[in-house]
């Protein structure tokens, strides 16, 4: 019984998310013009799975207490190499695919180890590596353009037996194979042990640097294949640096919404998958509802910034006013 | 004891070295070799005229680094630069478009819808207890929103006061550009704040240890609150300045101030954890950071080029001498 309520308190956050990301989007299905189909599931499918990556790539880094602003870039550079590279024949292809993940993994661990062996802040990190990311994203793509081959595209932004969307199903598939068994591991324990407190996770000998290492290499490859996908959805390649930062920006909302502490230490990448097919619908909501769609980005800061609010409700609890300041 | 202690009159040259911080000094070191390199590249350079044209593009990130200076004093970090600059060149020019009164009012009201999302970015950091990074993010994604909702998703038509176009381009000392004097005066009171007032002790105190100031009778949140504020009303201040220079605003005219401001604040030997650093330190990061895009655009490296060059000098710069103690 007690070992049911300490699990049901340590995924409230998750669970609130899956919550409100249900609430939305039977809202969204019922009022949508063209009713409830497979159709409709794989458009929003589509368009929220790309957020979701970047998403899981932002949780990652969160639970050790650091923030990634480089991942819309990761998936801006992402998408241009993608746009070169993923062409041919299957062979070809399954390479380029191949270089495409190993970029991210190497714009991952650029971070990962600026923030560790020079002990940079990882805010500032991110932010400048996120400017060169950016300025190679610029040399592959000055201009919108390239191709991706249309087989494997279609494939896995199409629907799996006509009614599973094969890109949620690739989200799911990330989501066991990379985040499960990371949680799971001495390394993902040591993460959340770092993100709650760095100093006692160091006392008991929690290996830090490993986690935080591990934890922005993931958040690379995640976000290159949310940028592999962006590709497979685009046919193109575009360095547009409102869109990166754009990304960078919704990921952190998404994170929020999927109750994962910004503080660090708790939370799942779960719950910021929920956060990101959440946060996209509320987005999608205000079409369905016939607003001017110049509204969408002042109603998506409004949202992000009531979702940050919440965490303020905790003040109300406290009782020795030196606990406002941590 | 107190004599052997004491600095002898041969000494005190040594002494007022010792006083000199070693990253105010690096960063002006740097400052003397960019010079070197430029002039080895083109003889005008070291020219009056090219120095003064730098000073006055410095004067725009000089303004708007003041107010990041406030903030990363206080241990936090405002990333609301970019569209609140752009918030404040944009109601600046809309003020201008209402005729006479219009005229006058530009200038200021440009500067308080810029104070005003500080002050809310301060009221959620300081009584809501949001961490900074998220909450200005937020108010950067409203103010955003609110802006696009403004102009329509098109670029403003109106165009800047005549009072905007001569505090950015004149000058009333000649041979010395308005906005430099601006930029001076802005920086005067800046030292005066944090040297001499007890606001800027409050701000070094908060920045070092936030509870034991409020311990010690500070009112951190109202402090707190207040350099929010500062800091909205100084990067507005620079968009109205920036929409003088350009004689209008443009939609993405912040975006380029970000990491600039940033960078030059840290740069400039200012700890990013806050309650270290001195305004002497930003003006060297400021001038360090425009002379360092000068010269990569003077040597017509293309954008891409530009933005990787970039990123990757300030990382380097900071592994350099930036690193925060362990």
């Amino acid at each position: 019984m007690t070992e049911w309520r300490y699990w049901l308190s340590e995924q409230r956050g998750t669970l609130l998310a899956i919550g409100i990301f249900v609430a939305m989007f039977l809202l969204y299905a019922t009022n949508h013009p063209a009713g409830f189909s497979a159709n409709m599931v794989q458009t929003a499918a589509n368009k929220a799975t790309l957020l979701a990556f970047v998403a899981m790539a932002q949780a990652i880094v969160v639970i050790t207490a650091g923030i990634d602003l480089s991942v819309g870039m990761i998936l801006t550079l992402t998408n241009c190499l993608a746009s070169w590279i993923v062409v041919g024949t299957a062979t070809e292809t399954a390479l380029g695919v191949a270089g495409v993940l190993g970029t991210g993994i190497v714009c991952g661990m650029i971070n990962g180890a600026i923030v560790i062996f020079g002990r940079l802040q990882p805010i500032v990190t991110t932010i400048a590596t996120g400017a060169m990311y950016y300025g190679i994203a610029l040399f592959l793509r000055p201009n919108p353009g390239g191709s991706v081959n249309e087989t494997l595209a279609d494939a896995l932004t199409g629907r799996l037996f006509g009614v599973l969307p094969t890109s949620l199903v690739a989200l799911a598939a990330a989501a066991l194979l990379i985040w499960v068994p990371y949680s799971r591991s001495v390394v993902g324990r040591a993460a959340f042990a770092t993100g709650s407190s760095e100093v006692a996770a160091y006392m008991s000998g929690a290996p830090i640097r490993a986690a935080k290492f591990v934890a922005y290499t993931l958040a690379g490859l995640l976000s290159a294949i949310g940028g592999l996908f962006l590709t497979f959805f685009s046919y193109t390649g575009e360095a547009a640096y409102a869109s990166g930062n754009a990304y960078t920006l919704f990921s952190i909302a998404a994170v929020v919404l999927g109750g994962v502490s910004l503080m660090g230490g708790r939370g799942s990448a779960i719950g910021a998958i929920f956060g990101a097919l959440a946060f996209r619908t509320i987005g999608d909501l205000l079409f369905v509802f016939d607003f001017d769609p110049l509204w969408q980005p002042l109603f998506q800061g409004l949202v992000l910034m009531l979702a940050v609010s919440i965490g303020a409700f905790g003040l109300v609890r406290v009782r020795n006013r030196l606990e406002w300041f941590g | 004891m107190s004599d052997a202690t004491a600095p002898r009159p041969t000494h005190r040259g040594i002494a007022m070295l010792r006083r000199i911080d070693p990253a105010v000094a690096a960063s002006f070191g740097c400052i003397l070799l960019l010079l070197l390199v430029g002039s080895l590249y083109s003889r005008s350079f070291l020219s009056p005229d090219y120095l003064l044209q730098q000073l006055k593009v410095a004067s725009f990130l000089g303004v708007i680094a003041t107010g990041m200076m406030l903030v990363i004093l206080l241990g936090q970090i405002d990333l609301s630069v970019p569209w609140v600059v752009t918030t404040g060149a944009m109601m600046a020019c809309a003020a201008a478009a209402h005729g006479t009164t219009g005229a006058i009012i530009a200038i200021p009201c440009g500067i308080l819808c810029g104070a005003a999302i500080g002050l809310l970015n301060g009221i959620g950091v300081a009584y809501l207890r949001i961490p900074s990074m998220i909450i200005t993010l937020a108010t950067n994604a409203v103010a955003q929103g609110l802006m696009v909702a403004y102009t329509g998703g098109f670029a403003p038509q109106d165009s800047a006061s005549k009072a905007m176009r001569y505090l950015a381009t004149g000058n009333i000392v000649p041979g010395l550009p308005n906005a430099v004097l601006v930029w001076a005066i802005i920086g005067g009171a800046a030292i005066w704040l944090l040297s001499r007032t007890t606001f800027g002790r409050a701000i070094y105190a908060i920045g070092n240890r936030e509870r034991a100031a409020y311990l010690s009778g500070i009112d951190t949140r109202r402090i707190t609150m207040l350099a929010f504020a500062l800091s909205g009303a100084l990067s507005a201040c620079g968009g109205v300045l920036l929409a003088g220079y350009a004689s209008k605003a443009a939609q993405s005219m912040g975006d380029a101030y970000l990491l600039p401001s940033i960078a030059a604040v840290v740069l400039g030997g200012t700890h990013i954890l806050g309650g270290r650093g001195s305004y002497l330190g930003t003006v060297a990061g400021v001038v360090l950071i425009t002379l360092l895009q000068s010269i990569l655009s003077v040597m017509q490296i293309s954008e891409a080029g530009r933005q990787l060059i970039y990123g990757a000098v300030i990382i380097l710069m900071l592994l350099i001498y930036g690193r925060q103690k362990l």
